[in-house]
């Protein structure tokens, strides 16, 4: 069976209604430099990895577990998922 | 018989030594676990202290949720054993389901390090056991993720069932409700960000954090009674 290659990237963001101190501070930050009509910031992480997987609904079903296990805490964070093909590796 | 009392330490934990000494400090035989053991089953009590474990990253518990002693950790705590995390051992416990809830950065993204006045919340876990609700206690704080955040349904509950272990006085880091420590359903886990064993010495500016820790080794007494 050939297996192909994924870059995916995973975005981790902290729940809508969970306080953001980071964004907050960083939107406070943005007013004082002068950048007006910014609201709304939040911060979040980015996580890039390369999986092997025999097609594209296989390596977003492993990345999501991925995601569920250790990337986000699902208490207070969602994650995202998008995938890129890189080839076939195998 | 003295209690013994493991202490968890993960790389990168930093409290195991201020605990032990303040266990042995009222009887207790206190001994260090490794992050790798695979069973505490001796343990009279476990303490998961404070400090950076797998060097918080990713977020702190995150990596160490997945330690090897955490399954031995989870069973002893099944079986009713005391389990007290401190600060980042508050934080593996929320990470491992033990606890609910999480440890948000602090509101203002302070890193606090300061003396902290809490109120005895609930008697009903075994860090509060015996201790009148409503007592102050002066504990010190030192952290960048003890803002406790929870869905208001889970807050719901913990008041409703007095799992509110300890409240600050003064909020410090916006935790919700002001809480500063919780218990689980049966009230053998226990989870606080102050640092009760920094406070065990008039010395160190408090000795307040001893009745808890008094507590602790009083219900690890009832457990070894229950169980032998």
């Amino acid at each position: 069976m050939s297996v192909a290659g994924y870059e995916a990237l995973v975005e981790v963001q902290l729940r809508p209604g969970v306080a953001d101190p980071q964004g907050a501070t960083i939107e406070h930050a943005l007013g004082a430099l002068g950048f007006n009509g910014v609201s709304k910031v939040r911060a979040g992480k980015a996580f890039r990895l390369q999986v092997d997987a025999p097609d594209a609904s296989a390596a977003r079903r492993l990345v999501e577990e991925i995601c569920a296990r250790l990337l986000a805490n699902p208490v207070i964070e969602v994650s995202a998922v998008s995938l890129e093909p890189l080839g076939e590796v195998a | 018989m003295a209690a013994r009392v493991g202490v968890v330490v993960f790389p990168g934990t930093n409290c195991e030594h201020d605990v032990a000494e303040a266990l042995e400090g009222l009887g207790a035989q206190a001994e260090l676990v490794w992050h790798t053991a695979t069973s505490v089953a001796a343990m009279d009590a476990l303490v998961l202290p404070g400090g950076f474990a797998h060097g918080d990253y990713l977020r702190p518990g995150a990596i160490a949720r997945f330690s090897p002693v955490m399954a031995a950790v989870q069973d002893f705590a099944a079986a009713g054993g005391p389990v007290v995390g401190i600060c980042n051992g508050f934080q593996v416990l929320t990470e491992a389901h033990l606890l609910p809830g999480a440890l948000q950065k602090n509101r203002g993204l302070s890193f606090l390090c300061q003396m902290t006045e809490v109120e005895v919340a609930s008697d009903r876990s075994v860090l509060t056991a015996g201790v009148e609700v409503g007592r102050r206690l002066r504990l010190p704080i030192n952290h960048f993720e003890g803002n406790y955040t929870a869905d208001p349904s889970v807050l719901a509950e913990l008041e409703a069932q007095s799992r509110v272990v300890l409240r600050y006085v003064d909020n410090p880091n916006g935790s919700d409700a002001a809480i500063a420590g919780i218990c689980n359903e049966a009230g053998n886990v226990v989870g606080l960000m102050p640092h009760p064993e920094r406070a065990s010495s008039e010395l160190l500016g408090s000795s307040d954090g001893l009745v808890l820790l008094q507590a602790l080794l009083a219900s690890a007494g009832r457990a070894l009674a229950h169980n032998r």
